[in-house]
């Protein structure tokens, strides 16, 4: 039981792969300005990096070495499609918001990375709980900077107004810069440093 | 007497006792009064005679002729632009509401007071009504300093409280690198912005630009800089437009460079018509700085004293400026080239390239921002070729981008990004010279 627990709940604080590995960048500035795009985007990579991971994890005797990528890729693409025909039909309107990066979660390291590093080495079972490991340590990260940016950037959380703007008659000065790009990857900077004066054996030399 | 309570209270801070924590702000306040009592340890890199505390001093020294006629500029700009209206006196009603108090600009309040009070005071009464006169001279600069000093004792206050707090953590001692960013910092504001911004944006400053690369020396950005291009992109109505730079409410005073962002020469013409003057003449009247902009920017008489004092001392590099003016001048007349052509219509391309000196902050930034020693160029040649880019980037920003109507802030931390760069290619390309000659 011990080994499963550590398997799922490693890479949220320990091995995080946005802090630790920087992977997923990309996608953490763009879907990061609103929590709802974020949120969707947090359980679409979860979902997909789980299940492809188990799935690329099952048939990983019969992959042949030389083209164990393009299989991979595939399992991941198809995982992807699915969720971005979900999302089409079921909820558009975010669906529209996110755009092309739902396509792009198949280029997402952090799925391939684990399908690579992690999948094709162990059983599907662990392969799985990792993927939903990964995904969680990949939504904190997301939900936090877009948590901050929202509030910050716009003075509202999931859409609903905390605080009143200047311009809707009320006191809250928003930050412009928090609806660019430059203050996720700040945000994130500031992410690891905290993360890093905990557990200081994540510092680099 | 200073030094007996100095010494006095020395041992409250030795390790382990109460206030050990702030030994820090005690050891600059003593080595700021005196010379340092202990001298370098370890392997010390000397270059010349100057230290640190020096060469800050011959910075802020260099400051002081922008910083005094910032005070008087914003006075002035205040009063004609009063007068230019018919607007006699200055609003003095105090705020009704919680809101009111928070954006309250206490300066004409006071003011009114002051005008009163002085009242029959023989040379030293003021007076708002613009003549050449003592008297009015001595209300601008009153007035100018009720908005500067503010300004100028948040950004002290908060960067040094930052400073303090970095200091004392890592346990080492403040140096005086803060007091030059925090007299650059309120000299590229305009006169009207809110305290509580400039309280945020200096500490991302301090703490994003500075001291999480560890404090001064190893910022690859102007950390007054950073503060300003945070500013400018977090709270973009408090630093940009058409109302913000002359503090007069409700009454529109753009920067001459934003007319000449639409207009082109014509912005100009206008202006100069406005004041009554030949387009020669308000040229003149831009150099000396008599126009509305940040508070220290405007002045290119000032600026080239402060250029003058760094590069007698030194301290600034004369080939960052001479690199920024020459290529300056070339991409302006290039530009000019295609407008005079008709390769392309937009008047802003048409500007005289003799006039892209006198506005916006070329001559400030040039002067005390790009040649900061630490995040400019090293290498000789490499100072060339920093200076070039920024010059580039400023009048292609200036010229092609129609969203910023200036562009030395984004040109000079363009530069700043590039500068180890450009140092790094330059001692390559020497070690390779170096060992084909040893072959």
């Amino acid at each position: 039981m011990k080994k499963y627990y550590d398997i799922l709940f490693a890479p949220i604080f320990k091995n995080n792969p946005v802090a630790l590995q920087v992977l997923g960048i990309c996608s953490a500035l763009a879907v990061t300005t609103k929590l709802e795009t974020a949120l969707t985007m947090s359980l679409a990579v979860t979902f997909v990096t789980a299940f492809s991971c188990m799935a690329v994890s099952s048939i990983r005797k019969f992959i042949p070495d030389s083209i164990r990528m393009i299989v991979q890729m595939i399992i991941i693409a198809s995982f992807v499609i699915m969720v971005d025909l979900v999302l089409k039909a079921r909820a558009y309107e975010i669906s529209r918001q996110l755009s092309v990066f739902v396509g792009l979660i198949i280029t997402n390291c952090i799925v391939m990375g684990r399908a690579e590093a992690y999948a094709m080495k162990n059983p599907p079972v662990e392969s799985f709980l990792d993927g939903i490991g990964n995904g969680l340590g990949y939504s904190l990260v997301l939900l936090v900077v877009a948590a901050i940016r929202e509030l910050v950037g716009s003075g509202k959380l999931f859409g609903q107004t905390i605080f009143l703007t200047v311009n809707d008659g009320g006191w809250y000065q928003p930050w412009g810069i928090m609806l660019l790009a430059p203050s996720a990857f700040f945000l994130i900077g500031f992410f690891i440093w905290v993360l890093r004066t905990f557990r200081p054996e994540q510092i680099e030399e | 007497m200073l030094r007996y309570i100095m010494d006095k209270i020395a041992p409250l801070f030795d390790k382990g006792k109460l206030l050990h924590p702030l030994y820090p702000a005690y050891d600059a306040i003593d080595t700021f009064l005196y010379t340092p009592k202990s001298t370098a340890q370890g392997s010390v890199h000397v270059r010349d005679s100057l230290c640190l505390k020096r060469t800050m001093t011959t910075v802020m020294i260099a400051l002081v002729p922008c910083v005094l006629f910032a005070m008087f500029n914003t006075g002035y700009q205040t009063f004609e632009l009063m007068n230019a209206n018919g607007i006699t006196k200055l609003p003095s009603q105090m705020p009704e509401t919680l809101l009111g108090w928070l954006s309250f600009h206490w300066q004409p309040w006071l003011m009114t007071y002051l005008l009163s009070w002085t009242e029959g005071w023989g040379p030293l009464a003021l007076t708002i009504t613009p003549d050449v006169s003592f008297n009015y001279f001595l209300t601008c600069f009153v007035y100018g300093a009720l908005y500067f000093f503010p300004i100028y004792i948040v950004t002290f206050v908060v960067g040094i409280l930052w400073e303090l707090l970095f200091a004392s953590v890592r346990g080492h001692e403040i140096n005086e690198g803060f007091f030059v960013t925090s007299l650059l910092f309120p000299l590229t504001l305009p006169a009207t912005i809110p305290l509580w911004q400039v309280a945020i944006a200096i500490t991302f400053g301090v703490v994003v630009a500075k001291e999480i690369f560890g404090g001064t020396g190893r910022n690859f950005l102007n950390p007054a800089l950073a503060a300003r291009a945070f500013l400018f992109f977090t709270f973009a109505t408090q630093m940009s437009g058409a109302t913000i730079w002359v503090p007069v409410d409700g009454v529109s005073a753009a920067t001459p460079l934003s007319y000449v962002q639409t207009d082109g020469m014509a912005g100009i013409q206008m202006l100069a018509e406005q004041n009554g003057m030949t387009e020669m003449q308000y040229w003149f009247w831009s150099l000396i700085g008599l126009i509305p902009g940040s508070l220290g920017e405007t002045s290119v008489v000032c600026c080239v004293f402060g250029a003058a004092l760094l590069v007698y001392t030194g301290i600034g590099s004369w080939r960052i400026m001479v690199s920024i003016l020459g290529m300056t001048l070339i991409s302006s007349f290039f530009f000019y080239f295609l407008y005079a052509t008709g390769q392309v219509s937009a008047p802003v391309y048409g500007v005289h390239p003799h006039w892209q000196f006198v506005l916006g902050g070329l001559a400030f930034g040039l002067v005390f921002m790009a040649t900061d020693p630490v995040t400019g160029s090293m290498t000789y040649k490499g100072q060339f070729i920093y200076g070039a880019l920024i010059g580039l980037v400023i009048m292609v920003i200036r010229a092609t981008n129609s969203a910023y109507p200036e562009g030395v802030m984004l040109a000079i931390l363009v530069g700043n990004c590039c500068a180890p760069l450009i140092d790094y290619f330059i001692v390559q390309a020497n070690i390779k010279r170096r060992e084909l000659r040893n072959v």
